[in-house]
């Protein structure tokens, strides 16, 4: 299969599992509830209440309109109402995506950072004693509920160190005296365009912890596969053959060796990129961080399902994307990947 | 002088509870210009001879030898910055030599850029006339292919190019044939003839297949255990070997005996490479041996060019029947 | 015969041993805990936030309970949440996979793309999604993690049928005749079900671990029933002052998860034939 074959399919692919992945959302949110109106309508609905919101939601409509319905208000980013705080949906994902967005990426960041040169070590170590406790920490890490790493480390560094902040995503200082502009909605990104350092260290300070928290697991991940690619890629004949014609140590190492652990270093990136973003239910609340994670954990305690299909929507979406990005940049560097 | 000349060459490989006897006694002499075949099992050393002269030896490996020299030069110093430069590796499985995520250009490219001072353009044009060298047609889209996009054959021939892009003197062709097909296979045999010819190559042929040896090579060395046993032109060594191992290992051809006689196998295995051999290492598989061959090296014997170690003398027309 | 720690190495010894263990007091709590009664949720207001001591080696939590006995509950919940999860979940993929694997085509092509959307979604999501719509309770969040768990296990089931179905005695009973059900039932099945079942065996960890967020988040079991990420979230409004409340639950699901992730490790070394760093 050539490469724009193969595009083109991944795309179709991509495409089918968008419309799937709706779908599931929509039976998730709308069927299986017992009655959405009566929860549209607010707290102790009378019937009419009740009747004006079955004829505002069209539950009288037959369930494949509704699913157009839906699917067309979905893909115009119209996400509807809040059940409770009757606000624009839209506007509040909005609000809470670049959090998110920023949590994640930024952990994932970390467990790159730590686990590809940690398990690269372990790889040119084997054996050694480096090696064993990574592969202790590997699996440590990747046993580790995340809701108790974020406790463990609240309590060592913000209690008893006291060398980081305990929760939330800016210090009330700043916050409320001294805001920042939100031109990206990431406050790393806002605090270095408007050249405000006091508020990008506070911001770092903040992030670092929710972020090693989501990075535990990942970074375990990354280490093990990075471990394994470099021993098996070292290995290989065609790196004795690179060094039998005379080529030299570094040109083998970045030009011919490094090419072939791009695709393992993919994955490992969409692997750490995905458990951030769905950690973030967790570690959110636990870190107060004002992203689409405690969102969704609200909603979830009120029953408000259009926030919660909404924000699940939007997550798998970004998802979706970031795979078909890393499947397509994998496609690129190995040609091999198209032939399967 | 010969290009390679080697005397009583050993490798011992450090490991846990004690070293490893990868080459006990090798003696090898190759005359520039001419194909000159290793033979043997696996697990004979012969790997591990290319890999001494590579100078691409695992490390902690220790080297020791009466001579060890390539063109005069002693090898055990210098294996390292001639590797690539004058002695290169055609290896053996061309599917996994080759890097799969890699165009043939980068990969061609890559052995010029190491060896010679050349700008681009001439670069390109030195890599479309190796593979055009090599057999291959249409070399430009070669290039621009991927391994796994080329056949077997044609991987070979690229490997081959690689080789020769290294402007090196002695190549070393590592079972240049065992992944191919059987006439593939002897394309590839009259190419690498072809080269020695043209372009006044030397190589070293490792293999464990004496219809290889018997089709291009010149002279040839047998190896046992890490040691070399047999040693001289080709057509003494197939017409009339004297060490009963390289009587066995062709009496073992398919086509050795009168058709319906089953092959010859030979008894026994390989001495384990920790073990220390005081006498002939063939000695407990040998039909012919004696108590004395286990107990001293075996003596050197020569006729003319032909020479092999072994304590019992025997003439050469027995051999007539096998 | 050779002991189990030879046979597993120590880690892998000790971790089934800690398994076994918790199996066996999930199964024994009412004898076993020191507290019974408070550990199926009865209060003690007397005895509200002590710390660790002789009497109550974990200390008690904001109701007085003994959380040995808290905890010692809380395995069976965590335990059959995290063996029910797997079962449902191969109860749907393994009968999926077999039969896109063995009859292929259009309706491989169509199975194979339904297990692509739900792997398309990121896990822990898609189950909260589930669970939030199921709405609590214990039987609702397995059911939710194993929407998301099965896509895994039908895709490993397709690879071991694909592999399957050219063997010569499937092609040769195909050739004489005989009818697919019996194929699937005498040869495919077994066949494709034992590599399954190691796995399955192996994902009680990390599936328990979801189910042990999901409470965490409210979407599992309803007090008093004790559980342990749920145990975790009460303790987190007394933290740290009363640490021990969520530490004896966190570190129940930390250990049991890590034992099973070594005994998996272990056993895929000995599936591997060798042990890493040793060649």
């Amino acid at each position: 299969m050539g490469l724009g074959r193969y595009i083109f399919r991944r795309f179709i692919l991509s495409a089918f599992v968008v419309v799937g992945v709706t779908f599931l959302v929509f039976v998730a949110a709308q069927v299986v509830p017992s009655d959405p109106a009566a929860l549209y309508a607010g707290p102790r609905p009378s019937a009419e209440q009740i009747e004006k919101a079955r004829a505002e939601l069209h539950l009288e409509a037959s369930l494949p309109e509704r699913f157009i319905r839906f699917g067309k208000a979905m893909a115009t980013g119209d996400f509807g109402v809040s059940y409770k705080s009757r606000r624009l949906i839209s506007q509040d994902l909005a609000a809470f995506l670049p959090a998110t967005l920023e949590l994640a990426a930024f952990s994932t960041f970390l467990a790159l950072l730590i686990g590809i040169p940690a398990g690269a070590f372990a790889a040119a170590r084997r054996g050694g004693w480096l090696d064993r406790m990574g592969g202790l920490a590997s699996i440590a890490a990747v046993a580790m509920p995340a809701f108790f790493l974020a406790m463990l480390l609240q309590f060592v560094f913000a209690k008893w160190l006291g060398v980081l902040p305990l929760s939330g995503r800016m210090s009330r200082e700043i916050a409320i005296s001294a805001p920042l502009a939100p031109v990206t909605g990431f406050a790393l990104i806002d605090a270095l365009l408007s050249r405000r350092f006091d508020a990008f260290g506070d911001a770092l300070a903040h992030l670092i912890l929710p972020a090693l928290t989501l990075a535990a697991y990942p970074a375990g991940i990354a280490m093990r596969l990075t471990r394994s690619a470099m021993i098996e890629i070292l290995e290989r004949r065609h790196i004795l053959a690179a060094r039998a014609l005379g080529l030299s140590g570094r040109r083998i190492l970045f030009g011919h060796a490094l090419p072939n652990a791009v695709g393992p270093a993919l994955t490992v990136l969409g692997l750490s990129f995905a458990f951030a973003l769905t950690g973030a239910v967790l570690v959110e609340i636990i870190f107060a961080w004002p992203g689409l994670g405690r969102y969704v954990s609200e909603a979830i305690l009120s029953k408000d399902f259009p926030v919660i299909a909404a924000a699940t929507l939007v997550v798998t979406l970004c998802y979706v994307a970031m795979n078909l990005v890393l499947d397509l940049a994998q496609a690129l560097i190995d040609p091999r990947v198209t032939l399967k | 002088m010969a290009l390679l000349d080697i005397r009583a060459l050993s490798v011992d490989l450090p490991a846990p509870g004690g070293a490893i006897h990868a080459l006990r006694r090798v003696d090898l002499t190759v005359t520039r210009g001419t194909i000159h075949g290793l033979i043997g099992e696996s697990g004979c050393g012969k790997t591990m001879t290319a890999m001494a002269l590579l100078g691409l030896l695992p490390r902690g490996a220790d080297i020791g030898a009466e001579r060890f020299l390539f063109d005069g030069m002693a090898l055990r110093d210098v294996a390292s910055s001639l590797r690539g430069r004058r002695i290169a590796l055609i290896s053996q499985d061309p599917a996994a030599a080759l890097n799969p995520v890699l165009t043939i250009r980068r990969q061609i490219d890559d052995v010029l850029r190491a060896h010679h001072d050349l700008p681009r353009v001439a670069r390109d044009a030195r890599a479309v006339e190796l593979l055009a060298a090599t057999g291959l047609p249409d070399p430009a889209r070669v290039l621009r292919s991927y391994p796994h996009q080329l056949s077997g054959g044609m991987q070979q021939r690229v490997v081959i190019a690689q080789a020769l892009a290294t402007g090196a003197d002695l190549l070393i062709a590592d079972e240049p044939t065992t992944a191919l097909d059987v006439t593939i296979g002897a394309q590839v045999l009259a190419l690498l003839r072809r080269l020695v010819q043209e372009r006044g190559l030397t190589i070293l042929m490792i293999t464990h297949d004496m219809d290889v040896v018997a089709e291009v090579c010149d002279s040839a060395t047998v190896l046992y255990a890490g040691t070399s046993v047999e040693d001289g032109p080709m057509s003494e060594v197939l017409t009339r070997p004297r060490h009963p191992y390289t009587r066995a290992l062709l009496a073992a051809l398919p086509d050795a005996g009168p058709p319906g006689t089953r092959l010859a196998a030979i008894e026994g295995r390989i001495p384990p490479p920790f073990e220390a051999i005081a006498g002939c290492a063939f000695a407990p598989r040998c039909a012919a041996a004696q108590a004395e061959c286990r107990l001293r090296p075996p003596p050197e014997r020569q006729d003319g060019q032909h020479r092999w170690t072994c304590l019992v003398e025997r003439g050469t027309d027995d051999q007539a029947a096998a | 015969m050779r002991g189990l720690h030879q046979r597993l190495g120590w880690p892998g010894a000790v971790s089934l041993a800690l398994i076994l263990i918790a199996f066996g007091m999930a199964l024994l709590a009412p004898w076993v805990a020191p507290f019974p009664d408070q550990g199926a949720g009865a209060p003690s207001i007397a005895t509200k936030f002590l710390p660790p001591s002789a009497d109550h080696l974990l200390g008690t939590d904001h109701l007085g309970r003994d959380m040995v006995s808290r905890v010692i509950y809380g395995a069976r919940v965590s335990l059959s949440s995290g063996l029910l999860i797997v079962a449902f979940s191969l109860l749907i993929g393994l009968p999926v996979g077999v039969l896109a694997g063995y009859f292929g085509g259009w309706l491989d092509e169509g199975l194979m793309r339904i297990t692509d959307v739900f792997l398309a979604f990121p896990a822990l999501l898609l189950a909260v999604l589930m669970a939030a719509a199921l709405g609590p309770g214990l039987l609702n969040s397995i059911v939710a993690v194993a929407v998301t768990w099965w896509p895994w296990y039908a895709r490993m089931a397709r690879a071991e049928v694909l592999a399957l179905r050219g063997q010569p005695y499937v092609e040769a009973a195909q050739l004489m005749g005989v009818g697919h059900p019996r194929i699937i039932l005498r040869h495919i099945l077994p066949a494709a079900v034992r590599p399954l079942s190691v796995q399955a065996a192996l994902d009680v960890g990390p599936a328990l671990l979801t189910a042990s967020a999901l409470s965490f988040l409210g979407l599992g079991v309803l007090p008093p029933t004790a559980d342990w990420g749920q145990m975790v979230d009460a303790g987190r409004k007394f933290f740290p002052e009363r640490w021990w409340y969520s530490a004896a639950p966190g570190m129940a699901v930390f250990i049991l998860a890590l034992a099973f992730s070594v005994l998996g490790d272990a056993l895929r070394d000995r599936a591997g034939g060798r042990r890493d760093g040793s060649a």
